[in-house]
């Protein structure tokens, strides 16, 4: 092992590290990294003609691509039965996360310039969903979007009008509106941490050389924060891409499902277990390209983290 | 008087609509919430209509209280029961992770670096059924169950303390530990007495987040779960919310935001005493690491 710099270290320091990472790494090798071929595993194995069961094939020279296919086929073939879930998912994900961002920049960008004293309390709030759990705020939307629930009767303005929206039965609106409010919290918080980080003085230098309010935000504020954005962008849309809960619970229609719908409909149907892994295979792919082009654009992937 | 036009243009002006904005989003993230505790005390068994203060669906109703009910006071146990197993799991095994990485280089700590990314940002899900195919169709020591699902619930929480740890060791730096090493301290001696104690706040920081992440989980809690008394309170929700549930679920969910918010005022408490003297905003190491 080459050292970066030529420092003296006494004997042992070496192996303490590998020591240390072991542990961990092993870990992840058992129940992250294999765990993702067994599912490619099965989805090119065979399925067991009697008991329905999935029969892994491990050799990739073995593979057999029927299950591969059939769910090919079917989302671009003549019977496209999987596609209109798939390009929900898309739309879905793309105007809630756009939500997100357009109700997160401000409020992040409030919180970092001009919370003052205000500040501590803010973010405390701000971070307050965090410990509140996912289904609990989701329960709380079920209960106010009932038929006879809060938001009708607020709508219909104590009897002057006549709402009696159903929200819960497979509106697209309330599956949309549901994700957004679901992720927003994640969103926020890196784009904090991003626009914490902008230098004030660039900001106001801008002002006080005579840029408007939106030719600071266009010129200055905005590409500063691009980084920030971008991952608050991966952190919000990547989760939403497998969420079939948020949609069980809000609409619970099949005409709003999303491709996280496809598979927790599949993963436990004897036969079509491989379909289920066809979808975590997609969900997989988009995920790491955006991913991995990230991390080449940045060329560390420290700076995803922090 | 100054005209609207004028105030509007004014560069100074106090920034109102981003204010506005900012409490409005306030109200719409926990109003909601606010309300789904209040109807927990509902005396009757609407969660749309108030019918008086009562605490009946946390101990009054014998039968479908919390209290009583056994599969929901099982559901609340079980949730902080994985909370505090996956936590105690997850925390030494990625601190300890967290400082190798730092300073081992080579082939299998880039591995390492990346599956520790990878599993930081994929989706839950590709997680959960990976691992539910694991114990469904393979024979193997993965089991549905508690078991499991402090293995799976380990796997996807690992990446929160390694990233929080390193990012604490990057502003740390070497110097302390070489001057530990200097004065005679084994390797190990300064990564113990030295290294430990100052990352004890970023330590913390990362159990607290852990812990509320674990009690908040769904995916992979439910596809590893194996009969109804493995279900925490999470997969209670997902399966009664839409068949006409009493406020007792309300009920359920506000206790399970007690037990999360004890939890981050301890955090919070031991985080400020670990780092009493220091300089720098407390509540930022929570924010910017969430």
């Amino acid at each position: 092992m080459a050292r970066a710099d030529g420092r003296r270290q006494p004997p042992g320091s070496r192996l303490i590290w590998p020591l240390l990472a072991i542990p961990g790494t092993v870990w992840l090798a058992l129940l992250f990294v294999a765990p993702l071929y067994v599912v490619v595993a099965i989805l090119f194995g065979g399925t067991d003609p009697i008991l329905r069961e999935p029969v892994p094939v491990w050799n990739p020279l073995d593979w057999d691509f029927t299950q591969f296919t059939y769910v090919w086929d079917h989302i671009v073939g003549s019977q496209p039965f999987f596609r209109p879930a798939l390009v929900r998912t898309v739309l879905y994900v793309t105007i809630a996360t756009l939500l997100c961002l357009l109700i997160a920049y401000p409020v992040a960008y409030f919180t970092a310039r001009f919370a003052g004293r205000w500040r501590g309390p803010l973010l405390a709030a701000l971070i307050a969903p965090f410990w509140i759990s996912y289904m609990m705020r989701m329960l709380a939307w079920v209960n106010l979007l009932q038929t006879d629930g809060l938001v009708n009767r607020t709508l219909s303005a104590g009897g002057l009008l006549d709402v009696h929206v159903n929200w819960l039965q497979g509106h697209a609106t309330t599956v949309v509106l549901g994700l957004a409010y679901g992720y927003v919290p994640y969103m926020i918080l890196p784009l904090y941490a991003g626009l914490d980080r902008a230098p004030t003085a660039m900001l106001e230098a801008a002002r006080d050389l005579g840029a408007s309010r939106w030719e600071t935000f266009r010129r200055v504020t905005w590409p500063l924060s691009q980084t920030a954005v971008v991952v608050s962008l991966l952190v919000t849309a990547l989760p939403m891409l497998g969420d079939y809960f948020t949609n069980d619970l809000l609409s619970g229609s099949p005409s709003t499902s999303m491709i996280g719908n496809l598979i927790n409909n599949s993963v436990l149907t004897p036969g079509q277990t491989g379909q289920a892994g066809a979808f975590v295979l997609i969900i997989l792919v988009v995920s790491v390209i955006p991913m991995v082009l990230y991390v080449r654009s940045t060329r560390s992937g420290a700076d995803v983290m922090s | 008087m100054r005209s609207p036009v004028a105030w509007w243009r004014n560069p100074w002006r106090k920034p109102w609509v981003l204010g506005a904005v900012t409490v409005g989003y306030l109200l719409w993230s926990l109003l909601p919430v606010l309300v789904a505790v209040l109807f927990s005390f509902n005396a009757g068994r609407s969660r749309v209509t108030w019918q008086g203060f009562s605490m009946r669906w946390y101990y009054g109703d014998p039968l479908r209280s919390v209290w009583h009910d056994g599969s929901l006071h099982t559901a609340l146990t079980h949730t902080l029961w994985l909370g505090v197993l996956a936590t105690a799991i997850t925390i030494p095994l990625g601190v300890a992770m967290a400082l190798g990485l730092d300073r081992w280089r080579g082939r299998v700590p880039a591995g390492a670096n990346l599956a520790v990314l990878m599993s930081f940002v994929l989706p839950e899900i590709l997680i959960a059924v990976s691992l539910l195919f694991v114990a469904t169709v393979l024979v193997s020591p993965l089991k549905l169950g508690t078991s499991g699902q402090v293995l799976g619930l380990v796997t996807f929480q690992l990446s929160y303390p390694v990233v929080i740890v390193r990012a604490r060791l990057l502003t740390i730096g070497r110097d302390y530990e070489e001057a530990a090493i200097d004065l005679g301290a084994s390797p190990f001696g300064a990564v113990r007495r030295v290294l430990l104690k100052m990352l004890l706040p970023a330590i913390f920081a990362s159990a607290v987040l852990v812990f509320a992440d674990v009690i908040d989980d769904f995916i992979i809690v439910r596809y590893l779960s194996g009969d109804s008394s493995t279900e925490p309170v999470s997969v209670k929700v997902y399966n009664t919310a839409r068949a006409a549930p009493t406020p007792a679920l309300n009920a359920l969910t506000t206790l399970l935001l007690a037990a999360s918010l004890v939890a981050v005022a301890v955090g919070f408490l031991a985080y400020r005493w670990f780092t009493r003297g220091e300089k720098g905003r407390s509540l930022d190491v929570f924010a910017g690491e969430a």
